[in-house]
């Protein structure tokens, strides 16, 4: 089981004048809509629960305005919500003093930006100290310490130029290389990857993969692409108009999505892409079956068909990365599920 | 008869309802007379609080005065250059200077040049950070956009008023003159500067954990300097412009030349010395666009690696 890193408890910010005085409104469950309509003031987020885990990818997505923006910026509190409260490794972040969340930004969150949000004053070398030096490290330790991680996001020779000499996707990996210097727990990407072309977008969520692989941390991803979301999440959550409709693995929230909100979201998906061989696997042997085809549990249905027929099987073993048989498919549940596939996205 | 009634009610509409003469000379009378007594207690001290302003222009003067003058050409053509990397605007300042020289006006350059560069001296180190305590507050932002606007349309003439009572005629009431009226620019544009600084940078610097004076000096002034040059540059124009009108209460400098020619009407002296004026102008503006065109030359993207 994943531990909590971040827990948001009934998280609700209201912008505008009188926030506090909205709030018998906001209870009552008046829609963003009339929010605005009637007391002109903006529903940003209402009642939000959520944990986020430790060491994982989590994901949120939602249109444009949904909230996103709003969220991530209370986990640093950039924003200070209007109720509720947020703690981190289980520590109050509302409760903290100017200094004290300092520190806290400093050594336990870093961020990276939308338009990248770097010093155009500044060489890359620069822009990437430039946590560590707010932190008041030493000139050595910052210096190796900004190399390393240009290296890593595979930016060596670049150090001595300005921002606006990089293309979009470079200024990008700046940004990356300048939130992971400063060693942080908790790495929040707001829409980082939307501002760049597909390919060169392509490759920067491989890279940030790879590195995650590696570095484990406790990632905040926010797209409002539903691709994206699928290719990097671990788990999902799903924002509309301010609230959290749905928080779950793509597995989840593919198979049962909770409205028809998140339903219209992921219709255009290839389920077959996305679904593993453990969410449609039984636990019942089938019978009179000869020629298995044995698999991993974390296939995708497209390439158990894909194994299935190649190797002339008449049904699937699945198993675990430890080689422990945890289930079974029989061909009629995978037709049954690539049939299903086929109509949502047809639909 | 009731024709005329009608006629005698509507007068407060055809003549101002104004304090009767007697009314008014009194209230000016109270306005002047408490005007004049803070005066009396508080002039002694006053001066002598602006006695390091004083010694500060007079050591200035006597610096670019007592300098032989081929001394001070290269001085600040060598400034010139530093501002602009530009040998056309460097031949340009050498030029004027020399012409300047030629036709006597040097001396007076010099007191004009000396208090152009304390007064915007001061100017900048009153209204930079005044800029950047406005940029902090909307309240104080609220507050000062309305002084600022009567200082820019007040006629500079009524500046002289308060500030002659107060400290009579002379240097330290000249250049405070001129120090007000060129105080505006660098205010405004300061604090427009950092207010219009990328709001997702300054989130960075906050979100990466930055004291005030870190993002401040990191990231607002940095990327606020542009503005803020164009500020310094206007302040300088100002000044320059204010230096006539102040040399009616004692600066000296190529102002009083102007006046006397005006009082007189000497056209060609009014005629040179306007234009040794107009050559410094064009000299501090150049030089200082300049300057402010190359600290923001990463700006502007260039090639891509
Ligand atoms: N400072 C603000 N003042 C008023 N409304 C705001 C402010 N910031 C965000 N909002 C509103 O809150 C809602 C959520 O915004 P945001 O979190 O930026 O959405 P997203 O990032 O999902 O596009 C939007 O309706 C937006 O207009
Ligand atoms: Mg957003």
């Amino acid at each position: 089981m994943s531990e909590t890193k971040i827990e948001i408890k009934g998280l609700t910010k209201v912008f505008g004048k009188n926030p506090k005085g909205m709030m018998k409104h906001v209870d009552a469950g008046i829609s963003k809509e009339d929010l605005l309509e009637h007391h002109g003031h903006v529903l940003g987020l209402h009642d939000i629960n959520m944990e986020l885990h430790t060491r994982k990818i989590e994901v949120v997505m939602g249109l444009s305005g949904s909230g996103k923006s709003t969220l991530i910026r209370h986990i640093n509190r950039l924003i200070e919500p209007t109720a509720g409260s947020i703690s981190v490794d289980g520590e109050e972040v509302l409760k903290m003093n100017d200094a004290q969340l300092r520190r806290f930004r400093q050594e336990k969150t870093a961020m990276v930006f939308q338009k990248f949000a770097l010093l155009p004053h500044r060489t890359i070398i620069d822009n990437v100290s430039f946590g560590l030096k707010v932190q008041g490290k030493e000139k050595g330790f910052i210096h190796d310490q900004a190399m390393h991680w240009l290296e890593r996001v595979g930016l060596k020779g670049v150090e001595k130029h300005y921002p606006s000499q990089l293309s979009g996707g470079m200024q990008q990996r700046v940004g990356l290389a300048r939130a992971l210097s400063c060693d942080a727990d908790i790495l929040m990407m707001d829409e980082a990857f939307s501002a760049l072309d597909p390919l060169i977008r392509s490759d920067m969520q491989d890279l940030l993969l790879e590195l995650q692989e590696e570095l484990h941390k406790t990632i905040v991803f926010i797209t409002h692409d539903l691709d994206e979301a699928l290719k990097i999440g671990d788990r999902i959550a799903i924002l509309n108009g301010g609230r959290l409709v749905q928080h779950g693995s793509a597995q989840e929230i593919l198979l049962n999505p909770a409205d028809d909100y998140v339903e219209r979201f992921v219709a255009d998906v290839n389920r077959t892409r996305v679904l593993l061989a453990k969410s449609i696997m039984v636990d019942d042997k089938p019978e009179d079956q000869a020629q298995s085809v044995t698999v991993n549990e974390d296939e995708t249905v497209d390439n158990v068909l894909h194994a299935l027929l190649s190797e002339d099987g008449s049904y699937v073993i699945v198993e675990d990365d430890k080689g422990r048989k945890v289930g079974y498919i029989d061909k009629e549940t995978l037709a049954e599920t690539v049939f299903q596939a086929e109509q949502k996205s047809a639909a | 008869m009731f024709y005329d009634q009608e006629v005698a009610d509507m007068e407060w509409l055809t003549e101002f309802p104004s304090l009767t003469r007697g009314e008014l000379r009194g209230f000016r009378k109270s306005v002047d007379e408490s005007f004049r007594s803070f005066t009396q207690e508080y002039g002694e001290s006053l001066e002598s609080f602006f006695d390091p302003l004083l010694n500060f222009l007079i050591w200035s003067e006597k610096v670019l005065l007592a300098a032989p003058w081929p001394v001070v050409i290269l001085a600040i053509a060598a400034l010139a250059f530093l501002g602009s990397h530009s040998w056309k605007i460097v031949f340009g300042v050498v030029a004027s200077l020399l012409a300047i020289g030629y036709m006597g006006m040097w001396d007076d350059t010099m007191r004009t040049l000396s208090i152009i560069t304390v007064c915007t001296i001061v100017a900048i180190a009153i209204g930079i950070p005044l800029g950047i305590l406005m940029a902090r507050s909307n309240r104080l932002q609220a507050l000062i956009t309305p002084i600022l606007d009567i200082m820019q349309t007040m006629p500079s003439f009524v500046y002289l008023i308060p500030v002659v009572m107060l400290l009579g005629i002379g240097k330290v009431p000249g250049m405070i003159a001129v120090i007000i009226y060129a105080l505006p620019p660098i205010v405004r544009l300061t604090n427009l500067g950092i207010r219009q600084v990328d709001a997702e940078v300054v989130e960075a610097a906050n979100a990466f954990g930055c004291t005030a004076w870190q993002k401040l000096t990191n990231v607002q002034m940095p990327l606020a300097l542009p503005s803020i040059f164009a500020g310094v540059n206007q302040t300088i124009m100002m000044a320059l412009s204010m230096v006539v009108i102040a040399s009616m209460i004692g600066v000296t400098g190529l102002g009083q030349p102007v006046l006397k020619a005006i009082t007189n009407q000497y056209f060609s002296l009014g005629l040179l010395n306007g234009l040794a004026i107009v050559a410094i102008a064009i000299i501090f503006d150049r030089v200082s666009q300049r300057y402010g065109l190359r600290i923001q030359k990463h700006r502007q993207g260039g090639h891509h690696v």
